[in-house]
């Protein structure tokens, strides 16, 4: 799905190969700033390397369109993003961001049930607290119906319990559609119990400045 | 009508009375606003009397070329004014856009407003190219400038929206929608609100000099709503061909945020 080869970003990452196959689910693991975030965001062009070539289905991806691309591979930050409006708004949003038809409101409800998330759809969504904000920008993006997921740390701000709902959810709505998901997280357990592969930052990073 | 009462130098100095009563507030509550007070009073004086020296000049010689050269020193003087108003760095492919969208937005709305509304005869005629030019750019400039204050302060405090926007494949236009829609409505929100107080909360300035003038009431409603008018087309066409033109300046070519 993704293939990288000598791609290179300022002096932050370094990476010599790299290969993502469809349908699988990826952990990048590692630690704080060793590259995880930065090296995420080149697979949906939020980044740009400055040298080496990182292609999506065998076209460099600096050839896609950037808009489609994001529509096939979307992404959630790390920081959880609210708009302004209502639950229900917040959950259409990206929908509507994309170009993509709105959803019926039992749809709705049923991922809210499913994020562990009892609210209503007509609440103010900047009423939520940090951890109902995550899981709400959590369902936004599992609406989207998407080729591949990019999620940054996207348990960060829950407990143990509702990150278990919140991953198995996650994990099983990917591995139904066959869909790929590429995961940032510094949980060694989380990367272990829901990835198919682990990807060390340590194992692919060179830390030898720019490749010759 | 009657012709306007002529004031003297000597009336025109006793006048000067209000600010020897400012300059003996500020000394006695010892607000250090002395300097500051004298300097403004002597700028305005000096930069009246040698504005009514040039405007004269330009009034006995009724040439096409005065008309255009004071044009586009107003211009000038406005686009570097919206630069050095505003707070943040401006990107130099910003400025360009102001630059231009001032220039343009203005001068289309000026010429349908001398050509159209009023017909000045001749186009050119001083005595309303010069004063309705000036109000034209004068507003819009003010509407640009609170523009682009609110559109690069939106892209920096509302950096996550967009970005998460981006992510999700939205593009650049509709990531920003909502920044854009408020520099808008911060631009011409002035304008509006000085159309609701017009005639009740004050008397406009062009109205009170065209009755000072010796015109009847009715004569000088009519420029003051003609004016007002074109002052709110003026302001809305420079500040959409602004913030239209404008945002892209804020994404590469990849459409990710620059910053």
């Amino acid at each position: 799905m993704f293939s990288i080869k000598q791609l290179v970003f300022k002096d932050i990452i370094t990476v010599n190969k790299l290969e993502i196959k469809s349908g699988k689910i990826y952990c990048l693991f590692g630690e704080s700033g060793s590259g995880k975030s930065t090296l995420l965001k080149m697979f949906n062009s939020m980044l740009t390397p400055d040298q080496g070539i990182i292609a999506y289905k065998d076209q460099s991806i600096t050839d896609v369109d950037p808009v489609q691309l994001r529509r096939e591979v979307v992404m959630l930050g790390q920081d959880p993003v609210v708009f302004d409006g209502t639950v229900r708004d917040n959950l259409l949003i990206g929908l509507q961001f994309a170009d993509k038809a709105d959803v019926e409101d039992q749809v709705l409800i049923d991922l809210l049930k499913d994020l562990h998330l009892k609210k209503d759809l007509d609440k103010e969504a900047d009423k939520l607290s940090g951890g109902e904000q995550q899981r709400l920008a959590v369902g936004r993006v599992l609406l989207m119906n998407a080729e591949v997921y990019l999620m940054d740390e996207p348990t960060s701000a829950l407990d143990e319990e509702t990150e278990t709902a919140v991953m198995d959810l996650f994990t099983k709505k990917i591995r139904d559609a066959g869909k790929t998901a590429i995961m940032v997280t510094h949980s060694k357990e989380v990367a272990e119990k829901y990835s198919d592969e682990i990807i060390y930052m340590n194992d692919i990073v060179t830390n030898e400045g720019a490749l010759s | 009508m009657n012709e306007m009462l002529e004031i003297t130098i000597w009336q025109l100095v006793t006048a000067y009375i209000f600010i020897v009563i400012l300059l003996a507030i500020v000394r006695w509550r010892k607000i250090p606003r002395e300097k500051e007070i004298i300097i403004a009073t002597l700028r305005m004086t000096i930069q009246l009397v040698l504005v009514g020296y040039v405007l004269m000049f330009i009034f006995e010689n009724e040439k096409m070329i005065y008309s255009i050269i004071v044009i586009i020193i107003m211009e000038t003087f406005a686009v570097y004014n919206i630069y050095k108003r505003t707070k943040q760095t401006l990107s130099s492919e910003l400025k360009k856009i102001i630059a231009i969208s001032m220039v343009s937005g203005t001068l289309f709305a000026f010429l349908y407003f001398d050509f159209i509304v009023v017909q000045f005869s001749p186009w050119y005629d001083p005595r309303y190219f010069i004063p309705i030019a000036g109000m034209l750019i004068g507003n819009s400039m003010t509407g640009i400038t609170l523009g682009v204050s609110s559109l690069v302060e939106g892209f920096s405090s509302r950096k996550k929206e967009v970005e998460a926007a981006l992510m999700l494949g939205a593009p650049p236009n509709k990531a920003s929608q909502g920044i854009v829609n408020h520099a808008f409505d911060s631009a011409i929100l002035p304008t509006i609100n000085s159309m609701v107080g017009m005639g009740i909360v004050f008397l406009p300035g062009m109205m009170t000099g065209v009755i000072l003038s010796g015109a009847g009431p009715m004569d000088a409603i009519k420029y003051q709503i003609a004016i007002m008018l074109g002052i709110t087309g003026s302001v809305s066409l420079s500040v959409i061909l602004f913030l239209y033109f404008g945002y892209k300046t804020f994404f590469n070519k990849h459409a990710q945020l620059k910053l």
